[in-house]
């Protein structure tokens, strides 16, 4: 395993992730993320000089929709995900700021 | 001892964009619907939903760059922005990281010290997030999607201000031509248009730039210059006291007109931006900018010129006029309908900004007609009513929007030529008035002004100025 991934690291990806790890979790995604760092080097072999950043994997571009209202009211669909609701709104502990 | 500062100034405007539909699905964007009732699979970030982008996104943020002098980039994409937050269901925003449509733009302000170019560094498209109202009662918050995915473009200036007023400057600024190619209404109030500003100061003559800090909630051009003297003042006190500054983000409290740090280092900025793999690139060439270009709508300057040129008006009226997009285009609906420019700009000069000022309104509220305003200007013009009757009526007009013609009819307000009645009225007032008859009888000539003054009052203003004046003398001189 040539890439180590450090303690902070792991507690840092958990924080980005919002994922509280125990500490058997956090030596095994050390494991695997060293792992898959290792698989990206490889690629990183390749000589890519001059070979433009790849954005998409089709060839397409220019896919648009016209700017009319076909949506009906969503809100019964979109609130069955809702584990609280409370005025047609989720309820979610409470965010300061916007 | 105390030294000199500079402040440096750079600003993030977001601007909600006019369409009609949402930036990746076909969810209404209208403001004020029930809670997530314009929403579905796309905007809420289910699993799977796929998001196609609205042409007219595309366009708007082309004609927002081609007024401010932007390069259109012609191959641009989307990248995908990531964070949590409960206003945002995808646990990601869809923004332009890499290849923003617009870049290297410019637009000129001016303020007391002179002109200058304000430079825009990049537009970009975006999705905007839910809006959270936090619970009076309960220790909770309420979300609502609907204004998840409307369209946003993000214009983001070079750090050329120096001042609070070359921000309120480039603001307005920035707001006139967006408003006037109808790419957003831009209301602070509503949130339709947002500004951050990133500040810092430095010693003046300095080379480098001082730390920077971002203050968000800013929503009035007065809290905005608020927060500008304030975030300056509290950098150059840290500074004095020989403290340093952190680069962080800080919220504006306008009601207690101080800011404080909104995020905190667990919060990191860390958004791991990737190509989103949801959409296809967006290619413009030459004829699709062309084209947008050709359709773009007169701006202030070339409005101004012909408000002079074709109506007539004076440079001070062709100023105000054009100077907010609400009152140029209630101006030419009504001049369309009466024909009569300078009186049309005098109603809206004088009696319309009188009338906003004592309602504290700002002229994107007027809610009159063209119709109505040409009406007022109409019968006043026609001698129907007098000017004092026009403008209690316009009053009504300019509250309520209601049809002056059947309201005058109605209320028996027509100016009233009838000799008889007149002559009545003007008899009375001689008879009532003896002090001021002697008074005119010695030579005091100010005496008839009171005398006319009387009879409208008694005519309720309705009385044929001219023919009192005339019925006045004519009776005065008889004695």
């Amino acid at each position: 395993m040539a890439n180590i991934i450090s303690d902070d690291t792991i507690e840092y990806v958990g924080i980005l992730a919002k994922l509280e790890l125990k500490e058997e979790e956090k030596a095994r995604a050390k494991k695997d993320m060293s792992e898959m760092l290792d698989y990206i080097d490889k690629l990183n072999e390749l000589d890519t000089d001059g070979v433009e950043p790849m954005s998409h994997i089709f060839p397409v571009s220019n896919v648009f929709r016209e700017d009319i209202v076909t949506n009906t009211d969503g809100s019964k669909d979109t609130l069955l995900n809702a584990p609280k609701q409370k005025d047609g709104g989720f309820m979610v502990p409470k965010t300061i700021g916007s | 001892m105390s030294k000199i500062y500079e402040t440096v100034i750079g600003l993030e405007v977001h601007v909600e964009l006019a369409t009609k539909t949402k930036i990746f699905c076909s969810c209404s964007t209208a403001f004020g619907g029930a809670p997530n009732t314009h929403t579905c699979p796309v905007c809420t970030g289910m699993p799977g939903a796929l998001p196609v982008l609205n042409r007219q996104v595309v366009e708007y943020a082309m004609a927002v760059g081609i007024a401010t002098n932007c390069k259109i980039t012609q191959y641009c994409k989307f990248d995908r922005k990531n964070y949590f937050y409960p206003d945002n269901p995808q646990n990601y925003q869809i923004s332009q990281l890499y290849l923003p449509i617009c870049r290297d733009g410019g637009i000129e302000i001016e303020t007391a010290a002179g002109k200058k170019t304000v430079g825009i560094h990049e537009i970009h498209m975006e999705e905007d997030a839910g809006k959270l109202v936090h619970d009076e009662w309960e220790d909770v918050s309420i979300v609502d999607y609907n204004r998840s995915g409307v369209p946003l473009i993000e214009i983001v200036s070079e750090p050329d201000m120096r001042s609070a007023e070359e921000v309120i400057a480039y603001l307005e600024k920035l707001r006139l031509i967006i408003q006037y190619l109808g790419a957003s209404d831009c209301k602070l109030n509503e949130g339709s248009m947002r500004a951050d500003v990133n500040l810092s100061v430095r010693e003046a003559g300095a080379k480098e730039f001082g730390t920077r800090t971002e203050m968000k909630n800013l929503n009035s051009f007065k809290a905005i210059a608020r927060a500008v003297e304030g975030e300056r003042a509290r950098q150059i006190e840290l500074l004095e006291e020989g403290k340093k500054i952190i680069q962080e983000t800080r919220r504006w409290d306008d009601n207690k007109e101080t800011s404080h740090t909104m995020r905190s280092k667990e919060d990191a900025k860390d958004y791991r931006y990737f190509p989103e793999p949801d959409l296809v690139p967006v290619v413009i060439n030459d004829e699709w900018i062309a084209e947008v270009r050709s359709r773009q709508p007169e701006m202030r300057q070339e409005k101004m010129a012909r408000y002079q040129t074709q109506y007539g008006l004076p440079a001070y009226d062709a100023g105000i006029l054009t100077g907010d997009k609400t009152f140029a285009d209630l101006f030419e609906a009504a001049v369309e309908i009466c024909g009569k420019p300078k009186k049309v700009s005098n109603w809206i000069m004088v009696e319309t900004i009188r009338l906003l000022k004592e309602n504290g309104m700002s002229p994107d509220q007027i809610q009159f007609s063209p119709e109505n305003l040409a009406k007022i200007v109409r019968l006043s013009d026609e001698g129907t009513v007098t000017n004092t009757v026009a403008k209690e009526v316009f009053e009504l007009v300019f509250l309520k929007d209601i049809d002056p013609e059947a309201y005058i009819k109605e209320h028996g307000l027509s100016t009233v030529s009838d000799e008889g009645a007149l002559r009545a009225a003007v008899e009375q007032v001689i008879r009532e008035n003896p002090q001021s008859v002697e008074d005119y009888h010695n030579g005091k000539e100010k005496a008839i002004g009171f005398l006319v003054g009387q009879t409208m009052r008694a005519m309720k203003g309705k009385a044929n100025p001219a023919m009192v004046n005339q019925l006045l003398r004519e009776l005065l001189q008889a004695i």
